[in-house]
């Protein structure tokens, strides 16, 4: 079983981008997806290219798995390309080709969406390469901590999460036995027509949701004996703490997105 | 005098208030660093046992007390901060990401402060021998080292009593003796009454006393060697005698003059090769 597609794509290392706060590292990848549709002109995608790119490189995570990320999403960026080829009737004509015009505008066109799907899937993808699910899950239940006060169960939303990262091999273990165990008894999931074979998928998942169940329920009972009761009084192991790093590189990115603003007006 | 830890008074309880009650009227005493097995096959209600103690259920009739206190919707948290408790499926007590989340989370719900709790992360692994595996994720262990990982995180909580309800029932015949090796070490080490829970027999030769249940009812109360020496009744309850007692019963019924009623096979070794000396 292939273990670590299963807990995300996280890559183990100590790069700078690997020990900032995850919540730097949100806040910064929510901020970029906004002002990536920002930019309009050459110095702008530049700057964020350099920008994604420096990440990139600093992570020094294997350009391998970056493109194994990509990967999924490269058919989209294509499409979208040739789509705006075209589509887009804007500029000089380029090329005139049977009953097709290809325009410059649309080439233009079409690589500026093509660059923003790319930046926005890097930048994603490294925060996933680089911090581990649990750290997400903590920033993320620091950073909706102000909901609290409208009754909004944060400590609990962060909880389930964990919990379903932390069950999420199990159960894919448990998949497996059971597909085992049901094809050794004549169950087909692999050939025939595709409605015979997602009929084959019940005699999965009726077993499969049973022990989900029952395993939710010992769980309980296992955490109530160990003194849980809730959000309240709770102390935690695992600490949150904005480092020098973090201010640095949050007023590197403020620049950027200065530098941004500034290619915009004069660009 | 032995401090009393847990006393049962004249507990009954059932599952509704129509089903057939699961325990009958039992009372006992388990008292301060004692091992008390107990044991019984499937429905003699020894689970039961384990989840009143925890104040998991309550008892309909009688009461439970524990460390002087009454066990009740109001006092459960404390008692549960003095009844620490591993479960049967390794997998399903498992909370934390991680071994040391794991280890963490019964501290965490007691708001015990960060450095505490890493200092008795690493004390409580090292005494289950896990210290190696801090940062090791669940489905990467073993069962028998989830179950260890189980029983340092109760240990972390300084419980008085810890409760094994059939922790080896799920695990391979080398995880349930890592298991049982761990269990004695940490008995012997620590101020701790033990009650450990099981069907087998082989697992209550360690025990300083045991309990027999049968549907619902204390039907023994005795030390491992009376209970071993008692195999067609055990037989009728239906419990397995383990294979050193039937040897030695079948020896003596050879005609070899077997002078104590064998725990394991280590004693039966013992005592036939002393044999020819003695006679």
């Amino acid at each position: 079983m292939n273990n670590s597609l299963i807990i995300g794509q996280y890559v183990p290392g100590d790069s700078i981008v690997h020990k900032l706060d995850p919540r730097t590292k949100i806040t910064i990848i929510f901020f970029f997806v906004f002002i990536v549709f920002f930019a309009n002109n050459v110095a702008g995608y530049g700057l964020l290219t350099v920008f994604a790119l420096t990440c990139m490189f600093t992570s020094k995570v294997p350009i391998r798995f970056i493109i194994k990320g990509l990967t999924p999403v490269w058919f989209l960026i294509v499409f979208t390309f040739i789509l705006h080829l075209f589509v887009t009737k804007e500029g000089t004509v380029i090329l005139d080709f049977w009953v097709f015009e290809f325009y410059s505008g649309g080439v233009i066109q079409g690589f500026a969406i093509s660059i923003r799907f790319f930046l926005l899937i890097l930048v994603t993808s490294l925060l996933t390469l680089t911090t581990t699910p649990i750290e997400i899950t903590d920033a993320i239940e620091d950073m909706l901590h102000p909901l609290k006060r409208f009754k909004f169960p944060v400590h609990e939303l962060a909880l389930m999460m964990s919990i379903s990262l932390r069950f999420i091999p199990t159960l894919m273990q448990e998949t497996d036995k059971i597909s085992k165990a049901q094809a050794s008894r004549g169950v087909d999931f692999r050939t025939g027509p595709i409605k015979e074979r997602i009929k084959a998928i019940v005699p999965l998942l009726v077993p499969l949701f049973v022990s989900a169940f029952k395993r939710a329920e010992e769980l309980a009972m296992a955490m109530e004996a160990r003194g849980y009761q809730g959000g309240e009084g709770r102390s935690k192991l695992r600490e949150l703490k904005i480092e020098k790093r973090d201010v640095f590189v949050l007023i590197l990115f403020i620049l950027v997105v200065a530098g941004l603003v500034l290619a915009r007006i004069y660009g | 005098m032995r401090k009393k830890i847990i006393e049962f008074r004249n507990v009954s309880f059932r599952y509704g208030d129509e089903g057939p009650w699961v325990l009958k009227n039992c009372s006992f005493e388990i008292y301060d660093n004692e091992w008390v097995a107990i044991i019984g096959h499937n429905g003699s209600g020894k689970s039961t046992i384990a989840k009143l103690l925890n104040g998991l259920l309550f008892p309909q009739e009688g009461e439970i007390i524990i460390n002087g206190e009454v066990v009740n919707e109001e006092s459960i948290w404390n008692i549960r901060k003095d009844v620490g408790m591993v479960f049967q499926n390794p997998d399903n007590q498992f909370v934390g990401a991680t071994v040391q989340d794991d280890v963490a989370f019964g501290m965490e719900n007691r708001g015990v402060p960060r450095e505490e709790m890493q200092k008795r992360i690493v004390e409580t692994l090292a005494a289950v021998g896990m210290q190696d595996y801090r940062l090791t994720e669940p489905h990467r262990l073993s069962g028998g080292q989830k179950q260890r990982v189980a029983i340092a995180s109760v240990l972390a909580i300084a419980p008085k009593v810890l409760i094994l309800d059939e922790a080896t029932a799920m695990l391979d015949p080398s995880g349930r003796q890592e298991i049982m090796q761990t269990v004695a070490s940490i008995q012997g080490r620590e101020e701790l009454s033990l009650i450990t829970i099981t069907h087998d027999l082989q697992e209550v030769a360690q025990a300083d006393r045991v309990i027999v249940m049968n549907s619902g009812e204390i039907w023994k109360e005795q030390v491992p060697r009376e209970i071993f020496s008692q195999k067609e009744s055990l037989r009728e309850i239906g419990l397995d005698v383990p294979f050193v007692a039937i040897l030695a019963d079948e020896l003596k019924r050879a005609g070899v003059a077997i002078s104590i009623e064998p725990l394991n096979h280590e004693e039966l070794l013992e005592d036939l090769w002393t044999l020819h000396s003695r006679t």
